[in-house]
């Protein structure tokens, strides 16, 4: 037997094998689900109840989505170019941040300028905070993937620090937390879930559109494919990195806004619970196409609620639902394989030959 | 001051133990950022092999296989399927905390059995332990510190004194050379990625068992990453890798000895991390040939390709 560079797969094909690889991966987990003495069936239907099973539950998974998809879209423009930015948890806190802070000090405005300069606040915020390790990257050739990571860790510090020391609410009688936001900072809702679902609709198809039918996005992909190539073409490279980065971190700035004003109403070292790790995932599982993030976000959103719930239903930890997720990742990772190369008998590779 | 460089040691060695665990697997060529998973595994493990049998070798053992368990589910992903390194050693580090996390719910609020506490008791070395200064500081520890040394100088004779490793060194550098010279690039990549996985496992149960010996969730709280960082500030040299790691070990503790100066602890507890990434931006800066990475790093290896 040897393995032999596929040319025959079609993108069809190539779906298929990927959505083999996640029923493999239930099945698999199946197997552990059966051992803790569960029917995996009926854990697996309550997971989808969970999510599914009251107007209430559908709100909450919808609300689960929405950082999911737009965290993996801010995800995909850096990982297009290979830039392996996992700092998109840090991200998340310092855009809340940035947001927080106008919505505690200028809670006088009125909403219609309050909350869009809290969306601005938050797309800078977490720009700049990506932008740091992107500098250093294009000037000097840093590792990015620790240090954007370890961003994440300053950046959770920071919010900590904040939110037991000068930001601590007075109002909270000592306990560790930063004030509720106001009214006017608060995102509206439509349909019962805040609107932040439109601005993820709006923003897949605007990133659809530049990775697509943009320069922008064609010199990303360049870089991402050959940086030398990119170089001989022309490009300013350091450039088109700086700038993806602020993008991508910005974009991870919105979901931090959002979760601040809309979901927690406040600004807490749980603002960003997960997101930016989980995202990387879906990124990726979504082979980097901004479209199919979302069926794939919606799907890590049916795990998560649905883990919590089979959580009090069964007494399984939530966090099977993380060895869940970790497993369909494992399985897809590992089916690429069959995607890019086939095996085949060597007698047959000879008579090919001949 | 004696005081604090000995309790640097005790904080350093968890990092030593997976720094040697990364060195070990990108000499290989393979960049594995699963540490931090592996390091959860072997601390889960260990802390429930302790926790059952009452034993502090079979804690150590049992840490070990689990975090080379681990890490053969990255090397069968990125050596046999040639996987992407990067997110296989992503999914590892979220696999492997759900893993510890789920174990883990065994243990909440558990604490290790005594038994298995004196068996890391602190042993003072006959002579060594009496030298001035030195000795108090370096040689009055538990076993698994003194491992630690032993490792490192261990590892500094593998990789520089036998042919072993100058066949990693081909290896890493150019496995396709390796491969036509007859070197078995993928057993060689298998042997390695395991037993750096084994030395994360290690390192995790250091904490669990030796350090804290209580279960708490995400008890490695990073330190996973920061081996990661160490591995390129000590330039791949495993007897560096013991300053390395006892120096941020110290870091990490620096803030308790700090807190008369009255800063705040989660503005000092961003220290290592600070650092971490400081350290990272200067070896990049003094590139220079010795201490650049193994050329072949992170790059996947298929002689078909060639």
């Amino acid at each position: 037997m040897r393995m032999i560079k596929r040319t025959d797969m079609t993108g069809k094909k190539a779906a298929i094998i990927r959505i083999v690889s996640i029923i493999a991966a239930f099945l698999f987990t199946s197997v552990f689900i059966s051992a803790l003495g569960h029917s995996p069936i009926n854990v697996y239907f309550s997971m989808v109840e969970g999510a599914f099973g009251s107007a209430h539950r559908i709100r909450d998974t919808f609300t689960i989505t929405i950082p999911l998809v737009v965290t993996s879209i801010g995800i995909m423009i850096a990982f297009k170019m290979k830039f392996w930015n996992i700092g998109a948890e840090g991200q998340i806190i310092v855009g809340a941040l940035a947001a927080s802070y106008l919505a505690l000090n200028y809670n006088h405005l009125p909403k219609m300028v309050l909350l869009p300069a809290m969306f601005l606040a938050g797309f800078v915020g977490g720009g700049l905070w990506a932008l740091i390790p992107a500098f250093f990257k294009v000037q000097f050739g840093t590792n990015e993937t620790i240090f954007t990571l370890m961003m994440n860790y300053v950046a959770l510090k920071w919010v900590t620090y904040l939110q037991y020391g000068p930001w601590k609410d007075p109002g909270s009688l000592g306990f560790p937390k930063i004030a509720n936001f106001t009214d006017a900072a608060i995102m509206p809702k439509l349909f019962g879930v805040h609107v932040g679902w439109i601005i993820a609709i709006i923003l897949v198809i605007i990133i659809t559109i530049m990775m697509n039918y943009s320069k922008a996005g064609y010199e990303i992909a360049v870089v991402g494919e050959s940086m030398d190539t990119a170089k001989y073409a022309g490009m300013n490279v350091k450039k088109v990195i700086l700038s993806a980065l602020f993008i991508s971190g910005g974009i991870a700035g919105i979901v931090g806004m959002m979760q601040a004003s809309a979901v927690n109403q406040t600004l807490s070292t749980q603002v960003a619970a997960g997101y930016g790790y989980t995202a990387i995932i879906t990124a990726w599982l979504s082979g980097l196409k901004a479209a199919i993030i979302i069926p794939v976000s919606l799907l890590f959103a049916i795990m998560i609620k649905g883990g919590s719930f089979i959580q009090t239903a069964y007494q399984i930890p939530q966090s099977a639902a993380g060895i869940l997720q970790s497993v369909i990742l494992f399985f897809v990772i590992g089916s690429e394989f069959f995607i890019q190369y086939k095996l085949v008998r060597n007698s047959v590779m000879e008579k090919e030959v001949a | 001051m004696t005081s604090f460089l000995f309790a640097m040691i005790i904080a350093g060695t968890p990092l030593l133990f997976a720094t040697l665990g990364e060195m070990l697997t990108e000499k290989s060529g393979n960049l594995n950022l699963g540490v931090e998973g592996m390091m959860l595994i072997g601390a889960v493990a260990g802390f429930g092999m302790g926790f059952y049998t009452g034993n502090g070798l079979l804690a150590i053992v049992g840490a070990a296989i689990a975090g080379a368990l681990g890490a053969l589910i990255y090397a069968f992903l990125t050596v046999s399927l040639r996987a992407n390194q990067v997110v296989s050693g992503l999914a590892l580090t979220i696999f492997g905390t759900g893993i510890s996390s789920f174990v883990g719910t065994l243990f909440i609020g558990q604490k290790m059995p005594d038994r298995v506490i004196t068996s890391f008791a602190r042993v003072k070395i006959p002579l060594l332990g009496d030298l001035p200064f030195i000795g108090p500081i370096l040689f009055r520890h538990d076993y698994f510190v003194y491992i630690g040394y032993l490792m490192a100088i261990c590892l500094g004779v593998y990789f520089y004194k036998t042919r072993y490793g100058l066949n990693l060194i081909a290896i890493s550098e150019n496995p396709s050379a390796a491969d036509a010279s007859g070197i078995h690039v993928n057993l060689y990549k298998y042997v390695h990625i395991l037993f750096g996985g084994a030395l994360c496992g290690m390192a995790g149960a250091y904490l669990s068992v030796v350090d804290v010996p209580q279960w708490q969730d995400n008890i490695t709280a990073g330190r996973g990453w920061i081996a990661i960082a160490l591995v390129i500030f000590v330039k791949w040299n495993p007897i560096m890798a013991l300053f390395g790691a006892y120096l941020f070990g110290g870091l990490s503790i620096i803030g308790f000895r700090l807190q008369h100066l009255s800063i705040s602890q989660n503005l000092l507890d961003v220290l290592p991390y600070a650092v971490t990434i400081i350290v990272l931006i200067l070896s990049s800066i003094r590139k220079s040939k010795e201490d650049a990475p193994p050329k072949g790093l992170g790059v996947p290896y298929f002689r078909e390709d060639r």
